[in-house]
């Protein structure tokens, strides 16, 4: 069995396969974060050091995994799209860009919700969180570049450069609690195991996967707006405009 | 607003927001890469002199004391090897206590003793219930009184 996966790097093919997918994806989202969240408030345990409060990592340590990931792919994306010039490539970057930014802030913010009385300090420029706001900013930067510019192919390829320069900074972010002194603790999960209760783990797990499902409804939701408006003097367009 | 000077805007936005990324990552590699020293860095003279720095360790042991104001704490911060003795007049977070990880900030007296302005605590990567907690102190406290013979 082959499918011909070019077919769908084409706009027009790719507008329907992402409406068609959208719902199963939201739907997936909605369920995994109500058995998610009903394991994390319900299900997991009390921490022996942290008490209640540890449960904020259920949205914390999701959002900030989500937020260095959906970098990743982006900068992927942007690379695909310089190498090989490809619209939709573009496309999909900049449909991920605002999703990231917003995991970026939910981490540094639930982050500094947990730091206030846990650590006493709402924030404190360890090399952690230093790497994580500069994502944010390279997310706005980004993001800015792109809005900036009228010609929507020139500003793709001015703001998927900026992506590839910063996606150095993501490696720095995930190991910059074992390459530094830094107040921000170390990961519980390594390749060596994982130093957390199973109930707890699986509450985290769960909603990873959901912020995945989530992240993916929004894209192609996002993506197909981006995919009208660039193609709008197309006929195909004009012809989904007119049947809706 | 004329598309050569959206151009311009978008190249100043750009620029700026590269010299903010460089800005700060150059900020952090100065200073705050080594967010605190440990004490036997402070003992090796590896810690600024002259100014104010941070220092990290365990709180040693049984080193806590209280002075009468309620609020004047007297510590001793261990890496195990070296240790440093700390005083602190504030509000101490609800995970600082003796044993665990803490990060103080101040300036290190003639006397040796550090003189903190702030002190955080430190925690670490493990979660589990209070039960397995207990489980494992148990298991520890067993494994001490039978190894050494």
């Amino acid at each position: 069995m082959s499918i011909n996966w070019y077919k769908y790097s084409a706009p027009a093919t790719f507008y329907g396969l992402a409406g068609r997918l959208v719902p199963w994806f939201g739907g997936a989202a909605a369920s995994l974060t109500v058995i998610g969240l009903y394991l994390s408030f319900f299900v997991a345990p009390t921490d022996f050091q942290q008490g209640e409060a540890y449960r904020v990592i259920f949205i914390h340590v999701p959002a900030a995994w989500m937020s260095m990931f959906i970098y990743l792919v982006m900068a992927a994306w942007a690379a695909v799209g310089l190498a090989f010039n490809t619209r939709l490539s573009f496309m999909m970057a900049r449909a991920l860009a605002p999703t990231g930014a917003m995991f970026t802030f939910v981490a540094l913010w639930t982050g500094a919700f947990w730091g206030k009385p846990m650590w006493g300090a709402w924030w404190v420029w360890d090399a952690r969180l230093t790497s994580e706001l500069i994502l944010l900013f390279l997310y706005v930067g980004i993001m800015a570049l792109w809005a900036a510019i009228d010609d929507p192919r020139r500003g793709d390829k001015a703001g998927a450069l900026l992506a590839l320069i910063g996606a150095i900074n993501v490696p720095i972010i995930y190991f910059s609690v074992k390459w530094w002194n830094t107040l921000h603790q170390g990961s519980s999960i390594k390749p060596s195991g994982t130093s957390m209760d199973e109930v707890m783990l699986a509450g985290m797990v769960v909603m990873a996967i959901a912020a995945w499902f989530y992240t993916i409804a929004v894209v192609f939701v996002r993506v197909r707006r981006i995919i009208l408006e660039r193609e709008r003097h197309t006929e195909w367009v004009k012809h989904v405009l007119e049947g809706a | 607003m004329k598309s050569r000077h959206k151009k311009l805007l978008a190249i100043g936005l750009a620029v700026a927001g590269l010299a903010i990324v460089a800005a700060l990552v150059l900020n952090a590699f100065q200073s705050n890469l080594v967010f605190f020293f440990s004490p036997s860095q402070v003992a090796a003279g590896e810690a600024p002199s002259g100014r104010a720095f941070r220092i990290g360790g365990l709180v040693e042991a049984g080193s806590l004391r209280r002075e009468a104001d309620g609020l004047t704490v007297h510590f001793v911060v261990t890496d195990t090897a070296k240790t440093i003795p700390v005083t602190y007049k504030g509000i101490l977070p609800d995970l600082f206590k003796e044993g665990k990880g803490t990060v103080a900030e101040g300036t290190l007296g003639a006397d040796g003793v550090f003189t903190a302005t702030q002190v955080l605590a430190k925690h670490d990567e493990n979660y589990m219930p209070p039960e397995a907690a207990h489980a494992l102190e148990q298991a520890q406290k067993a494994q001490k009184t039978v190894v050494p013979q």
